[in-house]
């Protein structure tokens, strides 16, 4: 059937069974390869994407739930050229590896920020559990430190 | 050169590979040709010497391509799976061809460019090991320009200057990409004299990688972002159970799925090949396989299998005597580790296309030269008609280098005419990994008046180098030793008297194999617990007791600068306070010593590290925040190994076949300091990626005894 998604703002009309993972209708039916296929169960967070603000991880997401509601990938976080603050952050603080794994990894800073403004490591440690290989944690704690900050303006 | 035009040379000139061997590995050479039979001669060799680079197109206008607006394109025989080889890369060329760092890129080269490696992206060789050939092809080049400038102008080459790209003089310039576009002949000088590493800008100094702001923005391309137009899904099944192979299979009702094209069956596989990925999957749930099991191994079986006295045995050290089991001071203490998965989060895949008697493949691969070989050979083409596309990887860990799917790819290309991408399944990926072997550990020691007088590691492995496809085994068989499981496994304090590592080699029933830092976890992890438990038994402090069982050769007091810098800047100290505890612990791998401290704290059962102070010797480090991040990787994967990972054989079938399950390290478990600190003990890079492994897992054991009194000798360190 045929779906129209809000993508980063753009209406995008993809071929996909509504039951079918919304993962796969931003890849292949988009084209936006931003965001990753890592374990296809939900488990590893690597496809993790905004719907309405809040992260959802998008392989174990039908397509069909996506439909009205807006979606941010990891390509529609930085608008008229300029950068978000979690990217920032990120390049701040030299945080990627592979790579592979980090969109997922920002998506769900950007969706925890939201909720929590002012992260502390508890609340770091409880909301942010995708799995990185590299080990990059430790530098990505403190580039949601410093992403809090840039958001709040006083850094 | 310019733009897409292939390179014309005059003559295809070798460049001198003789690159990487520097200090350090000449003086292995002096120190151990005669002392020790030849073939242990050459296992201490492997383990402290850099081989120099080893692949075909050496040539440096086939690897540095010049674009026409005036930026250098790299095509860099080594992969980027998150090492940062690509920044080092530019880093160096930056400072011998005059280039600044933002105009230069960096690609891996496609096998059809002749730039092939001789081994693969691995055994944290890269930078070492392109150190000197490198540098010499970006003089080589920058003097190519001078050359051509000083024609046009002429003047003496040895009048003009470069920087930035651009060859001037007396108020001339010309810019590399002009010379290039009107050249058509190169002169080739011979290869200039390199400069001094003090004079150079960009190594040596913390530039931020070079893929930075792409892997921010999402853009790079992996091997499952791969494309290619008109292109099909696939997904194969496999064996499920361990030794079983395929009997047969009903693919009837699959077949009648929405979205499939093919279903094929092949030698031990099947693959269902469909518009998309999602009707692949749909498809292969309704495959019924009939599956002959000829054995059901289990934990138990697997244990009774591998371990010490079984296999081949092989010597690896012999200085001195041998310790008497039945003498009443020896102390014998058993080790394990479990079957480690590589759990890299991008998932294998390739994507292929045949058409025309050629075949090209996309994929995340550390070994695009042996994936290329198996490909040719699987489809009775030439090696020439074949060309691998190595994107970036997402996470290698000694996981590619096997991607022989890339045949299973080409394979289900050719059956229907169209490019095919096959994509693992992360149950795939779990049950048919190449794993880190289990081993089995017996150190023995005795300790006489407050010192070790004699020590002994004896470890049982898997197949870690054996049965790879980047080490011929016949190589192996000379040397008589898996040396990919010996990493870490010979007693490194050359100081004692009586010292030996004995190795028992078998092949599993699974794949086992290169595992980031390969035996060194396990081996550290076993040899070192045990070196506390002496010190402990000697009433003396751990570092104290370590220093003093050192030699005196250039290896050995790059060990001591480690471990006396380490116990400095943490404070090392013995006393626990209440929950919280220090340990220590020391390694060297492939030339690189580095000693680590962990700080942590237990809350019941749970193990919280808090703190890694980490020394780390890898010579001259060309991007020290590089060889930092990969430090910090190090330590926090071997946290994971250490404390959280272990796969299982239940019924035959090995287990967990996802995250979650698969208990890893997660932000919450990652220490919030890690602090790095660099010395730097030889004038050369060494290995950077593997050897910050081995330290971790005993120092973590050693601090957990100081606060439980309980020494764990199996990994994972389940506490309880």
């Amino acid at each position: 059937m045929k779906i129209t998604l809000n993508i980063n703002g753009e209406q995008k009309v993809v071929e996909a069974d509504g039951k079918s993972p919304l993962l796969w209708a931003i890849r292949d039916g988009a084209g936006l390869m931003g965001t990753k296929f890592g374990c296809g169960k939900a488990a590893c967070g690597a496809c993790t994407i905004l719907v309405d603000g809040k992260a959802v991880r998008s392989c174990s997401f039908p397509v069909q739930h996506a439909e009205g509601k807006e979606i941010t990938t990891i390509e529609g976080l930085s608008k008229d050229g300029k950068i978000h603050p979690v990217q920032q952050a990120w390049m701040d603080e030299v945080v990627p590896q592979c790579g592979y794994c980090q969109p997922g990894f920002m998506m769900a800073t950007v969706a925890m920020l939201e909720k929590i403004p002012n992260p502390t490591d508890e609340d770091i440690d409880n909301n942010i559990i995708n799995v990185c290989r590299c080990g990059t944690y430790y530098r990505m704690r403190k580039a949601i430190h410093k992403a809090a900050k840039l958001k709040n303006g006083n850094s | 050169m310019s733009g897409n035009d292939k390179p014309k040379n005059k003559s295809r000139r070798k460049f001198l590979l003789k690159g990487g061997m520097g200090t350090i590995g000449l003086l292995a050479i002096g120190t151990y040709l005669f002392r020790n039979p030849l073939r242990r001669s050459v296992y201490e060799l492997s383990e402290t010497m850099v081989p120099p680079y080893n692949g075909k197109g050496t040539e440096a206008n086939l690897w540095l391509q010049i674009t026409k607006d005036n930026k250098i394109l790299l095509h860099s025989p080594k992969v980027e799976m998150g090492q940062g080889t690509f920044t080092g890369l530019a880093q160096i060329v930056a400072d011998e061809l005059d280039v600044s760092i933002d105009q230069i890129s960096v690609k891996a080269a496609d096998t059809a460019t002749g730039i092939i490696d001789g081994m693969s992206t691995g055994g944290s060789l890269s930078i070492a090991s392109l150190w000197k050939p490198l540098r010499e092809m970006s003089a080589t080049m920058r003097e190519m320009m001078k050359i051509e400038a000083a024609k046009k102008w002429n003047v003496e080459s040895a009048s003009l200057s470069t920087s930035n790209g651009i060859v001037s003089a007396n108020g001339k310039s010309l810019k590399y990409s002009e010379i290039a576009e009107a050249v058509s002949e190169w002169n080739l000088p011979d290869v200039p004299e390199l400069r001094e590493v003090s004079s150079y800008k960009s190594v040596g100094k913390g530039v931020k990688r070079i893929d930075l702001r792409e892997k921010v923005m999402g853009e790079p391309v992996f091997g499952l972002d791969a494309q290619m137009p008109n292109m099909l899904y696939a997904s194969v099944i496999r064996p499920e159970h361990v030794g079983s192979s395929l009997k047969s299979a009903d693919i009837d009702e699959a077949s009648k799925m929405s979205g499939v094209v093919k279903i094929v069956q092949k030698d031990g596989w099947i693959g269902v090949i469909a518009n998309s990925f999602a009707e692949a999957l749909a498809a292969k749930k309704k495959v019924r396989v009939e599956w002959d099991i000829p054995k059901t191994w289990t934990e138990q079986s697997l244990r009774d299998y591998l371990k010490i006295g079984e296999g081949n045995k092989m010597i690896c050290q012999k200085e001195g005597s041998e310790l008497d089991p039945d003498d009443e001071g020896v102390i014998s203490m058993e080790f394990s580790s479990p079957i480690g998965a590589h759990a890299q989060i991008e998932p294998n895949g390739a994507l292929a296309h045949v058409a025309d008697g050629k075949v090209t493949v996309k994929l995340s691969t550390q070994v695009p030269g042996v994936t290329q070989k198996q490909v040719a050979e699987a489809m009775g083409v030439g090696v020439e008609d074949v060309n691998i596309i190595s994107t970036y990887l997402g996470g290698g860990f000694g996981r590619r280098l096997n991607t022989s799917h890339a045949v299973q790819a080409a394979q289900m290309s050719k059956e229907v005419d169209r490019p095919v991408k096959y994509v693992f399944t992360r149950k795939e990926e779990f049950q048919n990994d190449t794993f880190r072997p289990p081993t089995h550990h017996i150190v023995r020691g005795k300790v006489t008046e407050g010192k070790l007088t004699g020590l002994e590691h004896h470890y049982a492995s898997g197949d870690v180098a054996f049965n790879s496809a980047i080490f011929p085994n016949v190589m192996l068989d000379v040397l008589g030793t898996d040396v990919g499981a010996m990493r870490g496994g010979n007693i490194m304090y050359k100081g004692l008297t009586n010292y030996r590592s004995v190795q028992w080699h078998k092949t599993l029933p699974f794949a086992t194999s290169f595992w980031r830092s390969l035996g060194l976890l396990a081996n550290t992890f076993a040899i070192e617990s045990f070196i506390d438990e002496m010190a402990l038994k000697a009433g003396q402090n751990a570092v104290d007791f370590r220093l003093q069982m050192l030699g005196d050769d250039e290896i050995q007091k790059r060990i001591r600068k480690v471990i006396e810098v380490a116990a400095e800047k943490s404070n090392y100290s013995e006393k626990a306070n209440g929950n919280k505890a220090m340990g220590f612990a020391v390694s060297i791998d492939a030339g690189s010593p580095c000693a680590q401290v962990v700080e942590l704290t237990i809350n019941g059962k749970d193990v919280r590290v808090e703190k890694v102070t980490c020394a780390f010797d890898c010579g001259l480090a060309v991007n020290p925040d590089q060889v930092k991040a990969q430090c910090e990787g190090s330590i926090i994967m071997g946290i994971s190994a250490s404390l959280y990972e272990k796969m299982t054989i239940k019924e035959g079938r090995l287990y967990p076949i996802n995250y979650g399950a698969y208990d890893m390290a997660l932000m919450r478990n990652s220490p919030k300091d890690i602090d790095v600190h660099l010395v730097q003990g030889a004038d050369i890079p060494l290995p950077v990626g593997e050897p910050p492994l081995g330290p971790i897992g005993a120092a973590i054991g050693n601090a957990v005894k100081r606060i439980t009194g309980k020494r764990y000798t199996d990994l994972p360190m389940q506490l309880g």
